[in-house]
């Protein structure tokens, strides 16, 4: 089901037609209490997401990506407001129900890789799959092929310390797509890399990209954020634009 | 179902993943756990010893023996009560027996006068020191609780006209008589000759006190020549029904007061002892060592199962970011709970299986060195060490486990 990798070209980029609504969130807020103090890290931010689309969200230091990027990710829930994963109303499921969905619905690709240090990068990509009840038989096959995907077929038994950072980013990115989620989500994805190995790894997002994916990427380098179709820039918890790029 | 078990085999692939990377802190840890194993299965063993070694030597006495005596098996704080009461005489013996034989369905069998006392005796240049002799008649052959290994018992006409014939209990025979047959030959004892014509098979020592294997058996006739005709003994009487004791012990006693012309209402001025008085005496003593084996153990696992919780808080703290990464890959709550708890269980899992070597060698070293000392490993006591060690580790690793479950996953995620 996954096409044929194609060759990243950065001047002539690839527009997929927007699919199905995949996130709708509306009037979501978060607050944060710090003893007397109420942080408003959200103010009512409304936002559509759709299948095929490769989102950066950006915005200064303090603005709120974070926070936007967790209540996504079903990491949390807002303090108030709606949010609609797939049709389905996420903002009061308890625990072990955003679990569910994050496993099957949501990768996730962290500024710090956040790989198990003991663990090789098969088994790190292997992960998702126990906790989706996957046979073991299957769940090698499987992150076999998703370590082949991101370029990793040779380093899959090498730990997190015998792989480089661009490379340990790469295991990180396998790990993400290894269920299929319906999106990808990247914090700072490049942000402990060099800038040649960060633009290696935005390579990579333009052929997932080409394979169908959706990615959302936070980010405050315009440069990369320059990759994505769509820019969403928040100040103070609120958006200040949206604007689809080609 | 299927997600559980892969789960399960997760975490335990984590468990001992965490505890050979940390395996100087795990071993510390699950030293409370070894000591308490150690305490727990120790114990166990000694019990178990005890009982076993308890029962061989109730069986060198008899089970369906009655043995009447001035004295009981007992100890006794009246003791001006007993010492007074008339001796136990050879005819009280046959009288007994007159008694039970005109007893319709009668409980007892036969009773069999035994004299004992302590001696030394020779045989050429050897001299063996505490010995005990045993004077008796051809009855014994009736109550006898072990086997001829060589010759014969005396019969009825040496034992009434006292010749001088012995039967050598099997330590006194290999002793006297090392590497050779002891039949034919002749035993000094305090300078009369007691020709050896029976040697008795290995029984062992009585409660590691004294050894049934260190006695003479003589015809009381022959003894009563020498030392005596008031010599004081015992009435052995064997009962027909073992399980019937206390009704046969009822039987004799109103048999016994007849013999020794006994008014209504006065007090026995004999006893009748038998085997259950050991028993009645020895179980304080297990249960002083079960007391003592709990409170050692219950102290070092108390002890190991703080030691197992703080290292179970310190595993979640360190790991708190890979608890906030696991919950973004879609772990749930039950799943990391299971994980700690499993890491907790292993690390007394591995005290428990070490405690229970070092419990098996102690043991075995104990069997090679002092072969009397009873100790017994038994295969109830790994059951109850791993059930032992499995409940430490759960009991202890889940407040840390269930802190984690609960982790907020963004929280887990900043932490660094
Ligand atoms: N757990 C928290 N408790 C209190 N305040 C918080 C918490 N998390 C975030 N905040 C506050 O919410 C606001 C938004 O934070 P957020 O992490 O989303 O910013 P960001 O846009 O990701 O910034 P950066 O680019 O530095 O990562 C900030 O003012 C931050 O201090
Ligand atoms: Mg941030």
């Amino acid at each position: 089901m996954i096409p044929p990798v194609a060759p990243a070209d950065a001047r002539r980029r690839t527009v997929r037609p927007p699919g199905a609504l995949v996130i709708k969130i509306e009037g979501v807020t978060k607050l944060y209490k710090m003893g007397s103090e109420t942080i408003h890290a959200l103010r009512g931010v409304n936002l559509e997401i759709y299948r095929n689309e490769y989102l950066a969200i950006m915005g200064p230091s303090g603005s709120g990506k974070s926070t936007l990027m967790n209540m996504l990710g079903c990491l949390d829930t807002p303090t108030a407001g709606r949010y609609d994963f797939n049709g389905k109303n996420v903002a009061h499921m308890v625990d072990d129900e955003l679990a569910e969905i994050r496993n099957r619905e949501i990768g996730f690709v962290f500024q710090t890789f956040n790989l198990l240090p003991r663990s090789d990068a098969l088994h790190n990509v292997e992960l998702p799959l126990i906790y989706a009840g996957i046979p073991a038989h299957a769940r090698h096959e499987k992150a076999l092929a998703a370590l082949r995907n991101v370029g990793l077929g040779d380093r899959v038994h090498h730990r997190p310390n015998e792989l480089s950072g661009g490379q340990r980013q790469r295991v990180a990115i396998a790990r993400a797509l290894v269920n299929h989620p319906s999106i990808l989500l990247a914090d700072e994805p490049t942000g402990n890399l060099d800038s040649k190995t960060g633009e290696e790894i935005m390579g990579l997002f333009e052929q997932l990209y080409d394979q169908g994916h959706t990615i959302i990427v936070v980010t405050h380098e315009e440069d990369i954020a320059r990759h994505a179709r769509r820019i969403v820039r928040l100040r103070d918890g609120l958006i200040e634009s949206d604007t689809t790029v080609a | 179902m299927t997600r559980t078990i892969y789960e399960f085999t997760e975490s335990f692939r984590i468990a001992f993943g965490q505890i050979r990377a940390n395996a100087m802190r795990s071993v510390l840890t699950a030293l409370g756990v070894i000591i308490g194993i150690v305490a727990v299965t120790l114990m166990g063993t000694a019990i178990n010893g005890i009982d076993i070694g308890f029962r061989n030597s109730l069986a060198m006495l008899g089970e369906d023996m009655l043995y009447v005596q001035r004295w009981p098996w007992r100890r006794v704080e009246d003791w001006w009560n007993y010492v007074n009461r008339p001796p136990i005489r050879f005819e009280m013996a046959e009288q007994l027996n007159r008694i039970i034989e005109n007893t319709p369905n009668s409980l007892l069998e036969v009773a069999v006068p035994v004299a004992g006392r302590g001696t030394s005796v020779k045989a050429g240049d050897v001299k063996l020191t505490g010995i005990v002799i045993f004077g008796t008649t051809a009855d014994y052959s009736r109550i006898v609780t072990t086997d001829v290994t060589d010759g014969r018992l005396f019969n009825d006409v040496e034992a009434n006209t006292g010749r001088q014939v012995c039967v050598l209990g099997s330590s006194v025979a290999e002793n006297l008589f090392p590497g050779r047959s002891a039949l034919d030959q002749v035993v000094d004892i305090r300078g009369q000759h007691f020709t050896v014509i029976g040697v008795l098979a290995k029984q062992g020592e009585f409660l590691g006190l004294f050894s049934f294997d260190n006695q003479i058996v003589v015809p009381l006739n022959a003894l009563r020549k020498y030392w005596g005709s008031r010599i004081d003994l015992e009435l052995r009487v064997k009962v027909r029904d073992k399980l019937r004791m206390t009704q046969a012990e009822e039987e004799l006693t109103g048999a016994m007061r007849r013999v020794r012309r006994q008014l209504p209402g006065e007090r026995d001025n004999f006893s009748i002892n038998q085997q259950q008085a050991f028993k009645e005496q020895l179980d304080p003593v297990k249960t002083g060592i079960a007391v003592a084996g709990l409170f050692i153990t219950g102290l070092s696992l108390f002890v190991g199962a703080i030691g197992i919780m703080n290292i179970t808080f310190v595993s979640v703290k360190e790991r708190t970011k890979e608890i906030g990464t696991r919950k973004a890959l879609g772990a749930r709550r039950r799943t990391i709970l299971l994980q700690f708890l499993i890491e907790a269980v292993s690390i007394c899992l591995i005290g428990g299986v070490v405690g229970l070597a070092i419990t098996f060698f102690t043991c075995l070293g104990i069997s090679v060195a002092l072969p009397a000392l009873p100790v017994e490993f038994s295969a109830g006591l790994m059951v109850i060490s791993m059930v032992v060690s499995i409940v430490t580790g759960i009991v202890s690793g889940f407040a840390p486990a269930w802190g984690a479950s609960r982790l907020d996953p963004v929280e887990a995620l900043r932490y660094e």
